[in-house]
Formats: C-alpha cells, sequence, structure tokens
C-alpha cells in the first residue's frame, strides 16, 4: 500500500527503486550517494522482493554488471556522483549503443575533479551531450524534491522500457540529502520469466529452439549497417522529444520575467519569486523536469509573453545553451550560476534579476 | 587441379564419426587459419551440447580476437566493453543463479585491462566459468604486447623484445587467482595437439559441471598460438609455444577441487 514517510532523498530514491520492482543494483560508494546502497543493503532486498544488491569494485564494474543485468531484461539500476559517474560513461555508451533499458543516479557534486561534496549542476552537459563517446542521448530526469526522487524511479524504469534506452535522473547533493516527507508507491512485482520472455524478446535469457540465439552487442564493423543503426537511434530520439517532454510552470500567467532552473536551483528560484512579487515584480519560473528531452518548445512560446530570461544554474553555464537555442535571440537571457558546491541564496538571485535582466 | 570426387559411401549417416556442433554457428570464423581460437570454441561448444544445456547458458564474449565470439558460440551471449566481462557475467549470474554462465577473454582483455574485474570476479566466488585464451600478444590490433608477452618477445610494441627492466613482468594471472578463496577449480591447458585438446576439454566439461556446486569460480586458461602475431607459420607457431610458453605457463591442474 501507499505509505508517508519522512526520508532522505538517496532512501527514498532507493525505497521508489524496491517498489517499482527492480531485480537488481550495482553501485559503488562515494558521497553524496552512499545512503542509496547503505539502505538497499539494510532492507535486504533479497529477502524482501529478490533484488540482487551489490556492492562491485568500482564504478565501471557496477556499470557493467548494469549491461549484463539489462541485457537479461531485468529492471537494473546503478547510482554515483560525478567522479564515478564520469568513469561510468565508456559502459553508458555501450549500454546507449545496445539499446539496453536502465536507471542511473548522479547525486551531482562539485567539480571539476575530484572537486567537492557539496550539491553541483555542474553535470548538465554531461548528461544531456552525450558524456560517452558516439552519438547517443539519455532521457535525463531533473528532480527537486524528495518526493520526485521516488517517483522518478518508477517513471525511469517505464521509461528506459518504453524506449529501450539508459534513462539518467540528475539530482544533486542537495536533493539526494535532504529530508523531506514523501507519499511511496504501493509494491510492484518484479519481472516474471513469462513477462521477460514475452516483454524483451531480445533479452539473453537462454536460447531455445523456437528462436535465433539473441546477441547483445554495440559493435557491427559493416559501416554500412552501423550507420543505418545510427538512424534507427536517432529516429527514437526524435520519438522521445516528440513524447516526452516534461516541465513545471510556477506563476507564469502574469509573468513579465522568466526564470530558468531545474533541481536545487528551481526550489530556490520560488523563493526568489515569493521576494521579487513582493517588491512587484512580476517573475515566473520555467522548470525543466526532462532535460533530455529539453522543453524547447514552452521556452520558445514563453518570449511572446517575457521580457527576459534569467537562467538559475549551480554551474558557470551549461543549461542556459539550450534555453538561448530555444530562445533564438528574441528576449536576452542571462545567466547567473553559483558553483564549486555553492548554493545560490534567494535574495541574491533577485538581485540578479534586477541587474541583468530588468536594469540590462 | 585434378578434379576431387568425394566416395558417397562417405557421406552416408552410418558413416559419420564426426561432424560440426550444432552450437557453432555455420559462420566461417574469423580467426586466422591455424589459430587455437577455433578449437577452443569448438570443444566448449561441444561441451554445452552434450551437457544440454544450451538453453541454460549465457555467455560473455569480450573485446579482442574473439570478439566475434558471438557470431559463431550459438547460444545467448553478451558482449562486454573491454576487460569488463566479469562484471557483466557477475551481473547475469546473480540474477540468474541457475543458469549456466561463462566468459570468454583474452590476455590483454583479462589480466590488463580488465585485471580488476577479474581479480574481483574470481575473489567473490561468483559461481561461473572465466575461459581465459592465452597467446601472449594482442591479436585484434595487430601484435602489440601483453601483459602475457614473455621476456625478451618481440611485438609490435616491443620491437626489440620485451624488457623487463622498462617494460615489467608478464603476469600470471592464473597462479595468482588460484591463490584466491573465491577460485574453485583452476587450471591452465592448451589445444595444439589431439591429446591436449582431449585434456583441455574434460577441463572445460569441469569447469561447467562446477556451476552446479555453487562453491565458487571456475578458471580454465588455454594457452594458445597467434601464428599471425608471432610472425611464423602455425606449424612453427605450435612449436615455438612448447618451447617457449609452456615452460613459463606450465600445463596442468593449479587447483582442483574434488566434487566427487
Amino acid at each position: 500500500m501507499k505509505e508517508l514517510r519522512l526520508m532522505k532523498g538517496n532512501e527514498a530514491f532507493a525505497e521508489a527503486c524496491i517498489r517499482a520492482g527492480a531485480d537488481g543494483y550495482f553501485g559503488y560508494p562515494i558521497t553524496p550517494q552512499s545512503e542509496v546502497m547503505e539502505y538497499l543493503m539494510a532492507q535486504k532486498t533479497h529477502e524482501r522482493t529478490g533484488m540482487v544488491t551489490l556492492q562491485a569494485e568500482s564504478e565501471i564494474a557496477a556499470i557493467n554488471m548494469v549491461y549484463g543485468g539489462a541485457g537479461c531484461g531485468k529492471r537494473v539500476l546503478t547510482s554515483s556522483s560525478s567522479p564515478g559517474i564520469s568513469l561510468k560513461q565508456e559502459g553508458i555508451s555501450y549500454i546507449a549503443g545496445a539499446e539496453l533499458p536502465c536507471l542511473i543516479l548522479n547525486v551531482v557534486r562539485g567539480g571539476p575533479g575530484l572537486g567537492t561534496i557539496q550539491p553541483s549542476q555542474s553535470d548538465y552537459f554531461q548528461s544531456t551531450k552525450g558524456g560517452g563517446h558516439g552519438d547517443y542521448k539519455l532521457i535525463v530526469l531533473a528532480p527537486a524534491s524528495v518526493q520526485e526522487m521516488a517517483d522518478f524511479a518508477g517513471l525511469g524504469f517505464e521509461l528506459a522500457f518504453k524506449y529501450r534506452n539508459p534513462v539518467l535522473i540528475l539530482s544533486d547533493g542537495a536533493i539526494g540529502q535532504m529530508m523531506e516527507k514523501v507519499m511511496l508507491d504501493v509494491q510492484k512485482p518484479r519481472f516474471t520469466m513469462e513477462e521477460i520472455r514475452k516483454n524483451t524478446p531480445w533479452a539473453t535469457i537462454g536460447k531455445t529452439p523456437d528462436r535465433e540465439h539473441n546477441i547483445i552487442t554495440s559493435l557491427d564493423l559493416e559501416s554500412i549497417k552501423m550507420e543505418q543503426h545510427n538512424h534507427e537511434l536517432q529516429k527514437k530520439y526524435r520519438a522521445i522529444e516528440e513524447n516526452e517532454v516534461r516541465y513545471e510552470k510556477i506563476s507564469c500567467e502574469d509573468a513579465e520575467y522568466a526564470f530558468v532552473a531545474y533541481g536545487t536551483s528551481a526550489r530556490i528560484c520560488q523563493k526568489a519569486i515569493e521576494i521579487a512579487r513582493s517588491e512587484g515584480i512580476k517573475v515566473g519560473l520555467l522548470r525543466p523536469i526532462t532535460l533530455f528531452p529539453f522543453p524547447k518548445k514552452v521556452i520558445k512560446e514563453m518570449t511572446s509573453k517575457v521580457k527576459g530570461i534569467l537562467c538559475v544554474e549551480m554551474s558557470a553555464g551549461q543549461m542556459i545553451e539550450d534555453v538561448q537555442l530555444a530562445v533564438e535571440g528574441r528576449v536576452p537571457v542571462e545567466h547567473f550560476g553559483r558553483y564549486g558546491g555553492i548554493v545560490h541564496s534567494p535574495s541574491e538571485i533577485v538581485e540578479a534579476l534586477k541587474k541583468q535582466i530588468i536594469g540590462g | 587441379m585434378a578434379e576431387f570426387k568425394t566416395n558417397p559411401e562417405i557421406l552416408q549417416p552410418e558413416n559419420v564419426v564426426y561432424k560440426r556442433t550444432e552450437l557453432l554457428t555455420p559462420k566461417d570464423l574469423s580467426y586466422c587459419p591455424g589459430c587455437g581460437h577455433g578449437t577452443a570454441h569448438r570443444i566448449i561448444m561441444e561441451v554445452i551440447e552434450e551437457m544440454g544445456i544450451q538453453s541454460e547458458t549465457i555467455a560473455v564474449a569480450p573485446v579482442g580476437c574473439s570478439v566475434l565470439a558471438y557470431e559463431f558460440m550459438n547460444v545467448d551471449i553478451q558482449q562486454a566493453s573491454h576487460g569488463r566481462a566479469p562484471a557483466v557475467a557477475t551481473a547475469i549470474k546473480r540474477l540468474f543463479p541457475e543458469k549456466f554462465v561463462f566468459t570468454y577473454q583474452g590476455d590483454g582483455d583479462l589480466a590488463a585491462i580488465g585485471t580488476a574485474e577479474t581479480i574481483h570476479a574470481c575473489n567473490r566466488g561468483e559461481n561461473m566459468t572465466i575461459f581465459f585464451i592465452n597467446n601472449g600478444i594482442y591479436g585484434m590490433t595487430g601484435g602489440q604486447m601483453a601483459p602475457t608477452t614473455l621476456p625478451g618477445m618481440k611485438s609490435s610494441t616491443s620491437p626489440y623484445g620485451r624488457d623487463v627492466a622498462t617494460m615489467g613482468n608478464p603476469l600470471k594471472m592464473t597462479e595468482l587467482v588460484a591463490t584466491l578463496p573465491g577460485t574453485l577449480y583452476v587450471t591452465r591447458q592448451a589445444v595444439h595437439t589431439p591429446s591436449a585438446v582431449r585434456k583441455a576439454k574434460r577441463a572445460v566439461r569441469k569447469a561447467f559441471e562446477n556451476q552446479k556446486l555453487n562453491k565458487g569460480l571456475s578458471f580454465v586458461e588455454i594457452v594458445s598460438n597467434c601464428n599471425s602475431g608471432w610472425k611464423m607459420t602455425p606449424r612453427q607457431s605450435n612449436e615455438w609455444m612448447v618451447d617457449n610458453m609452456f615452460p613459463f605457463y606450465p600445463i596442468g591442474d593449479i587447483k582442483v577441487n574434488d566434487d566427487k
């Protein structure tokens, strides 16, 4: 049954994965997301639902375990934070190339390098523009609350299997660590052997006489076939752009200015809107929920109503490039970032709006 | 060329004494003529056929010469990224503990880039089988030095011979994993003579049967030739292997479980 709990974002995600019927988690400890595996281990997932939880020898091994499990048609996932996600990129590219469904959580910390353990949004490019080698896209979901950390587990698996594509949940150290109330979904059963056979006929579960052997690979040495495979992938990504754009509009009805922000920044922008509106500044927020596909259309439409857009990111300016592409120069677009593990204060966002957009 | 006619008698079913296993696909092997990979593929597939476990087997192919093993091995199979086959196989086995799971890897894949995955899968005692084809060279990329290249042995990246002072020593991965508590059965075999093939096949069979015991990982190294990479004829390469590889990589069981 549904259950209301007070939980950390990382724990809510872990619990939601169990309830979404996950078959396997493979991970490696890294701050600020180690609670995911700690929670799963404490839950004795194998006893509870039959779910495998395994601590791998490295992030590289973990993502390749995900490849193996996903190739068997199972619901599998991994989680990590920025430096660990960098290590996983080769494996993610293989998973995208072989078209396998899986869930990857990145609880982003400040970089570059070992950086810091504090929250950041500096992995936007890595998440939405590829990250690994080759032309591929991940479906990227950006939670802005503990509730969404939980909700996106189930949604992520659903989209991953719908499109045979890896889904990345791009969270950050604040969302992962903070505690909020969360409504947890009912327990879903894990896939049965029959369901795997029926729903994922490509899965390697043992060759039976009624079919050819199944092969999971991202390799084709014949370039003409590889080009065709790439055409198919691009077609899939266009379908995802067509069908899966998700966003939230807050206080946009009468807005003369707009913030565009996701995740933690979007939460802070909501407070900034309160402050600004108390001073008579009509500002709203467009919060992309999917970063790929990016809500280009709705941002473009906004330009007929607002005089300027401020992108608020915990980065040196990454998402702003997608906003600029959507706006196509119709209105001024500015970036206001804090980074290296620093989170904006609402009042400095209001000041930036005044200085960079209204006064500008 | 003289016309060659097959005596129709030979083609009668009652006269068949040997045929290609159905578990090898009809595709032509991509390996160089004279290479040991073909024989290694054959004995593994024959054992799976003899045990009747085709529908219960999931294999993992590596990166290297045998990257295309999935074209030839007629079982459900995944092709892993370079060196990560033991990690891929770990997940498959954990999710399907009742299935037979094996990896097939070369020396570059298993003993260089995949060292961590190999050691940790062995040390966790994953209840699966690793087949390790050791020919002392990177074949697929054109004959570069491998972790197993012998001291003094020439390759395209050790053109004057492997100088251990600057290039390091060859790694005896099989002896190394035999020291780990998670391995149940560790053996080194070869496939250069009929008797060696028979012994290797017995080792392959034991390695698969061990998966029923659920007591740890079985690791079967097959020392093989690379006539192209070594720049020899197939026959020369096998002789060179006996004279040079076998003294450094001695054939035989290293760790044996008594499953009786």
